[in-house]
């Protein structure tokens, strides 16, 4: 049937949302650009971190696509006990605070860690979990859960009946099914997560540095917050955009379906099912490298909760009002924008992919700094850039499910007269409850745990959670830092359940 | 009396013409092929739809400009004639005012209305805590306490079973033609319309025709109908 477009939601807030992302985004950028200093060219040192940039991300994309695929079919085709709590936690390193997985993955492969002291005590050379390898195992921790949900669902998409006529035919399902289903899948997943170590930056922060392990969003970090070479900064700002949006470009025309739906329940009925045993040896492995790190972030964390400064409870304090506040505004912008719907909508809401918390960052002090002290709005820049950097992931959530509720309910509104606030307060709002608690509380954990934009405004008393971690590792208060560890993973899953639950309760 | 008057519609390659008028008081059906435009008809009279070309009158007033609620219509869909998450007091309850907060007298005016569709006592419930007849009692319960003087109903009874389906035709013959509203129905079934229609207008090869009586159109059916009852 053909029905007009019924516009009983005004534009307005899409418009404002829209111009807000726009601003956050091509506004920093156009900001990062006028100041950029192109003149003295690329120093050696910026094409070592350029050339790091790319190594590491190319390399933990391939590493964490290729350990997905064993994982992720031995998941696909065996039904065990704790299968669904497995599947659960790959996707909790989404929404883990990066330098709270670092502490767990130091807690194991660092220097006193669980593997060192094994390896001396088998008397061979301890290794470090410093520099270009250290990075590389943090992205593949990230990330290997990513792939495997990513891969998984590909397999899980493989209709039921074309195994069934398979093994009815005696065909090599591998051939016929399974290689066909990873060539679509595989490249799509490998560039997503090659993007999301490309615009890595806390990892680098805390595992990398120096000459050799240098990304270009640390040698932003550190032009600005080191050298204070703004010139410098806004260059390689511009640099770190140009090879997110190639990246982004790319993954976003390779990339079709989204991996955050359901539909991991079931297991494929499978006739070729021999060598059991490897399945489940790979099974075990990733989820002991899942596990094991995490774990230890509460193991060695709960001594050092009660060596905690109190700096560090005003810290999380402050982590908590920027959390909500950026959740806040980021739901509201994905709705505005869901109400508003379309092609434009749609670009504002993956630009926030092509960029990164650095640049913007970069870009958002270059705007401040002649008007104030950039320490003065160091959380409310935050806040803004959670918001925005959040918004594509929101949104993904979110809008298909407002426009599932205005193509069913459009015609039934507007005959009865519905609009405007109306509509959204007593249809809208509570329709998409679910994906839109969903969605706040992926905001708030990765806004939480985000170790970004801060680094490059906060002072001392302006610190966030993260902040103050990071920092207290840097005084080599390894306990404060483990207990610091252990609130913020705390806060992080209990400001993320706290909104899945309310989106699902009734 | 609701006239069209050259109303062209138009859709990617679909169009249709219509230049007839509705009596008032009666109900009309609009019968024909599916895909011949009856329901894209019906959309444009509620004005869900922007004609490419001429006027809907009702009572000698141009109503084209005007906005689905700001129709003197009611209009029943296919599916989706209740907000699920809202109980059916509340569903009901938007025929008065579109908002939730109903005063008392309106509260009694909703239990009213429910009393008389057979649904007295069930206000509270959730529509998926209703049958799926109840559930269109609850959408005319709606439909009777907006009390605007045109009724669309574009086949909202077509999953009901055949003695629900006609226990809800009787309702619509009784509780809205007999109180002297103007009703249009889309079907697809001869039946329906013979059951409670006073004319029947024919949807058909890019046009909609004037109605005629019902019994005289069925005893000598024009071509097109001829084609479609597949005699």
């Amino acid at each position: 049937m053909a029905h007009r477009a019924i516009t009983i939601s005004p534009r307005w807030p899409g418009v404002l949302a829209g111009t807000l992302v726009l601003v956050l985004t091509l506004g920093t950028l156009a900001a990062v650009a006028l100041r950029a200093e192109f003149a003295t060219g690329l120093g050696v040192a910026d094409w070592a971190a350029i050339r790091f940039t790319l190594t590491q991300a190319f390399l933990s994309a391939l590493i964490s696509v290729v350990l997905a695929i064993p994982v992720a079919r031995a998941l696909a085709r065996r039904r065990f006990r704790g299968r669904q709590a497995l599947i659960t936690l790959l996707g909790a390193p989404f929404l883990l605070p990066v330098i709270v997985a670092i502490v767990g993955l130091i807690a194991v492969f660092g220097r006193n860690g669980i593997l060192n002291n094994g390896l001396v005590w088998a008397g061979l050379e301890p290794v470090s979990i410093y520099g270009f390898h250290g990075v590389i195992l943090a992205h593949v921790f990230f990330n290997l859960p990513l792939a495997v949900r990513f891969i998984l669902q590909g397999w899980l998409a493989i209709p039921a009946e074309r195994f069934r006529l398979a093994a009815s035919l005696n065909a090599p399902i591998g051939k016929i099914l399974e290689i066909p289903m990873l060539r679509a899948v595989v490249p799509s997943t490998f560039l997503v997560i090659f993007l999301i170590c490309l615009t890595s930056f806390a990892v680098a922060l805390t595992l990398g540095g120096g000459p050799k392990s240098t990304t270009v969003e640390l040698a932003i970090y550190q032009a600005l917050r080191f050298d204070f070479d703004l010139g410098r900064a806004a260059m390689l700002a511009c640099i770190q955009f140009g090879l997110c949006a190639v990246a982004a470009v790319i993954a976003w025309q390779v990339t079709g379906t989204d991996a955050m739906g359901a539909g991991f329940d079931r297991t494929v009925a499978r006739w070729d099912m021999r060598r059991p045993v490897l399945d489940y040896l790979v099974i075990t492995l990733a989820a002991l490298f899942l596990v094991i790190p995490l774990g230890m972030v509460v193991l060695r964390g709960l001594p050092g909760l009660s060596q905690l400064p109190s700096s560090v409870w005003a810290a999380a304090l402050r982590s908590i009002c920027v959390a909500v506040g950026s959740a806040m505004l980021c739901c509201t912008m994905a709705v505005s924008l869901g109400l508003w719907g379309g092609r434009v909508v749609a670009v504002i809401g993956v630009l926030p992919l092509a960029a990164s918390g650095l640049v913007v960052g970069t870009g958002a002090f270059l705007i401040v700094y002649p008007f104030t002290s950039p320490s003065d709005v160091a959380l409310l820049v935050t806040l803004l850039v959670n918001a925005t950097l959040a918004l594509p992931f929101v949104l993904r959530a979110i809008a298909p499910a407002i426009a599932a509720v205005q193509a069913d309910f459009g015609p039934l509104g507007a005959s009865v007269g519905l609009t405007g606030w109306g509509w959204l307060r007593i249809v809208v709002l509570p329709r998409i409850r679910r994906p839109l608690g969903f969605g706040a509380g992926l905001c708030a954990a990765l806004s939480m745990g985000d170790l970004g934009v801060i680094t490059l405004f906060a002072g001392q008393s302006e610190e966030t959670l993260p902040l103050a971690m990071y920092r207290l590792m840097g005084a080599y208060r390894m306990e404060a830092a483990a207990g610091a560890a252990v609130v913020l993973l705390g806060l992080s899953l209990l400001i993320f359940w706290i909104c899945d639950y309310w989106g699902r309760r009734c | 009396m609701l006239r069209c008057e050259k109303l062209q519609l138009r859709y990617d390659d679909f169009s249709l013409a219509a230049e007839l008028g509705f009596a008032a008081g009666r109900i009309t059906a609009l019968i024909g092929p599916s895909g011949a435009g009856k329901s894209t008809f019906l959309a444009a009279i509620a004005g869900f739809l922007v004609p490419a070309k001429g006027r809907v009158i009702w009572a000698a007033q141009d109503i084209s400009a005007l906005s689905p609620a700001e129709r003197p219509i009611s209009i029943l869909f296919q599916d989706n004639n209740l907000f699920p998450h809202l109980t059916i007091t509340q569903n009901v309850g938007l025929g008065l005012r579109s908002g939730l907060r109903l005063t008392a007298d309106q509260r009694a005016q909703v239990a009213a209305v429910l009393d008389s569709v057979g649904l007295a006592g069930m206000g509270a419930r959730k529509p998926a805590a209703l049958s799926g007849g109840q559930q269109s009692r609850a959408a005319l319960a709606r439909v009777l306490l907006a009390d605007r003087p045109l009724v669309l109903l574009d086949e909202p009874f077509a999953a009901l079973g055949p003695r629900l389906k006609d226990e809800m035709l009787d309702l619509v013959q009784q509780r809205l033609a007999d109180q002297g509203r103007t009703v249009i129905m889309v079907t697809h079934d001869p039946a329906d319309a013979k059951r409670i229609a006073d004319a029947v207008a024919v949807v058909a090869d890019g046009t909609v025709a004037a109605p005629v009586a019902t019994r005289a159109l069925f005893e000598n059916p024009p071509p097109a109908l001829a084609r479609y009852l597949g005699k």
